[in-house]
């Protein structure tokens, strides 16, 4: 069983990377939004769904991802494909003075402020002519290369960034900070009393997935090729990354997948009738907070939804050390997952 | 120059009466049940989306108009409470952001469909234009000192209510200690209802007074919503006269910025509120009052 698994997912990760060539050009720039969309949708999930960090403004690594990649191709002479790592870099350090101010508000007031400090990255690109203003910018670098070679690169860069973000999630959440995170999630005065140090563990998911997110802008962007202000730091970008964690299953990996998957087959289907599909999509996350606060994930998963985390699905492969401590957060975990999502 | 910055506080400390209207609910609905209702903002839009439909169809004047929005507002707050949010309280702060975030693009989105994205406003008559002329450069507005002095007389209604009346008691009780307030006898979820009526009350004024003012949108709620966040910040959460200060001041920073360029207006507004949070993160009155 394990090891079907294990081929199968082998496989799907085969024909992925193989897409350029079974996939004409206009699947493959469908496939790196998707990727991208659903490295962050898995991110925003990694710090709400398991560390209990709501943000509402993510969308600030989107654009400073984005733009960050652009400056180092237009100033700096460097390859956008590297400016991609730069985008990442760059969100992540400014991840750690934008925390410090935005931690000090608690719980429903800090998403907010992450909004609030968003749209202030937003004005200060727009006060900034070096970076084109409100009109914005196009990586020019990046429009001289070989439109097939460019298409392609992006999209295994978007491949990278996506499961980067799923090894990210699978390791934090088998680590000792997986177990913190899931214990602040529950409780974080509880946890800071046994000896979590609670500040750091969120500070440092924040920065780790504020990084990702930038990775992930810039990949998007670099597809895109034209980068505005108002969408790059647009929060339509947060709505995604809510919308599809809750619809798929806040705290579980496998959600994010599927919350991609609906909002993709949805703006297929409903690209005719415009934001119809943002409409439907918050429709879906309402009602799945409040009556089904499993998302569909855990609709499919039925009654064993006590196996929805991670770091319980597979112990054999567990190292022997790790296993008691698992073993204790398993159940207690759970329980607590259904009563708080 | 002394002058123009004088002319510039006053039109702020106006502008701040105007956002004071918007925080005000905030700020009780988060002193009552320690939630942010994140679709505050489209829910003004809605009042006065809702303003213009009567004032077109039944040729009301604004004033006509505003009662009846005011009561729509309140019942959407009471049914909003009852109907869903009471579902989800007292499982966390994560919940409720979900469902109010959905609830705001939703709203955002529908207003967008319906009404398209054009700019319309309200048609206020003489009130909406006239002014008093201080001196030879400061004259102020009928309208902006109106907005003032009717944010500060809901603010002393508000007030009023919550010290001195049964229902107010009720309210603050549960605010400072709802299993305790359920022991004596008072219906929790009542009281949420109430509040979250109240302050969308509170917003179907903020509404109508901004459709007067200027013309509006539907992408224009998140602004509204962010400003008067930042207003309860600033001031200090949960106490009344804390946001209205807190308001205050957002205006006449906003009015300084806008000296220097409309983008300036927003970032002066912000870098106030940043500055706040790095020097002084409990607000200017912290918690002082009831809620």
């Amino acid at each position: 069983m394990r090891r079907a698994e294990l081929g199968f997912l082998w496989c799907c990760f085969v024909a992925l990377a193989a897409a350029p060539f079974w996939a004409g050009e206009g699947i493959v720039r469908k496939l790196v939004a998707f990727l991208t969309v659903l490295a962050m949708v898995q991110l925003w999930n990694l710090m709400a769904g398991f560390g209990g960090v709501v943000s509402v403004g993510q969308q600030a690594y989107v654009g400073i991802g984005a733009y960050a990649m652009w400056s180092a191709s237009a100033w700096f002479g460097i390859s956008p494909f590297l400016g991609v790592l730069v985008g990442g870099a760059v969100a992540g350090l400014l991840a750690i003075p934008t925390s410090r101010l935005a931690f000090r508000l608690k719980g429903a007031y800090f998403a907010v402020g992450t909004w609030v400090i968003a749209e202030v990255y937003r004005l200060l690109v727009v006060n900034f002519s070096q970076m084109g203003s409100g009109t914005g910018v196009t990586i020019s670098a990046a429009v001289r290369m070989d439109r097939e070679m460019r298409g392609n690169v992006t999209y295994w860069l978007a491949l990278a960034v996506a499961l980067a973000a799923f090894l990210v999630v699978y390791l934090v959440l088998r680590s000792r900070v997986g177990i913190a995170l899931t214990a602040i999630r529950d409780s974080d005065v509880a946890a800071g009393s046994l000896g979590v140090d609670v500040g750091r563990v969120k500070l440092w998911i924040y920065i780790v997935c504020s990084a990702g997110t930038g990775l992930a802008g810039a990949v998007a962007y670099l597809s895109v090729l034209r980068i505005q202000p108002d969408a790059a730091f647009s929060v339509n970008w947060s709505s995604l990354m809510i919308f599809l964690a809750v619809i798929g299953g806040l705290g579980t990996i496998e959600g994010p997948i599927i919350g991609t998957v609906i909002f993709f087959v949805l703006q297929e289907t409903l690209y005719r009738y415009g934001s119809l599909y943002l409409i439907v999509l918050g429709l879906f996350a309402v009602i799945i907070t409040v009556w089904l606060p499993q998302g569909v994930w855990g609709v499919i998963r039925g009654g064993r939804s006590g196996n929805v985390l991670v770091p319980h699905r597979v112990p054999p492969a567990l190292p022997a050390s790790l296993s008691p401590a698992v073993a204790a957060t398993g159940p207690g975990a759970s329980t607590n997952s259904t009563s708080t999502n | 120059m002394t002058i123009k910055i004088l002319n510039l506080v006053i039109q702020g400390l106006l502008l701040g009466g105007f956002y004071a209207l918007f925080a005000a609910g905030l700020s009780l609905v988060f002193g009552v049940m320690r939630i942010v209702n994140l679709a505050h903002g489209d829910l003004s839009i809605v009042a006065a989306y809702f303003a213009v439909i009567l004032m077109d169809a039944l040729h009301l004047s604004v004033f006509a108009a505003l009662l009846p929005v005011i009561l729509l507002l309140f019942a959407i707050g009471y049914g909003l409470q009852a109907g869903l949010l009471n579902r989800i309280m007292g499982s966390g702060v994560m919940r409720p952001l979900l469902v109010t975030f959905g609830l705001s693009v939703i709203i955002q989105n529908v207003l967008l469909m319906v009404f398209s994205s054009d700019p319309v406003g309200l048609k206020g008559g003489a009130m909406s234009t006239g002014g008093i002329q201080l001196s030879d450069s400061i004259s102020v507005g009928y309208l902006p000192v109106l907005t003032l002095v009717l944010s500060v007389v809901l603010l002393f209604g508000l007030e009023t209510y919550l010290r001195r009346t049964r229902g107010g008691r009720a309210v603050r009780a549960t605010s400072d200690d709802d299993e305790t307030a359920q022991l004596m006898g008072i219906n929790h979820r009542q009281i949420y209802c109430l509040a979250m009526a109240l302050a969308l009350g509170l917003v179907a004024v903020a509404g109508v007074v901004m459709g007067v003012r200027s013309t509006f949108a539907p992408s224009l709620g998140s602004f509204r919503l962010i400003f008067a966040y930042e207003a309860v910040i600033i001031g200090g959460m949960g106490s009344i006269w804390g946001t209205f200060l807190g308001a205050l001041a957002l205006g006449v920073a906003q009015s300084l910025g806008s000296a220097i360029s409309p983008a300036w207006a927003l970032l002066a507004g912000h870098a106030v509120f940043l500055a706040m949070l790095a020097f002084r993160p409990t607000g200017l009155l912290p918690k002082t009052v009831g809620v």
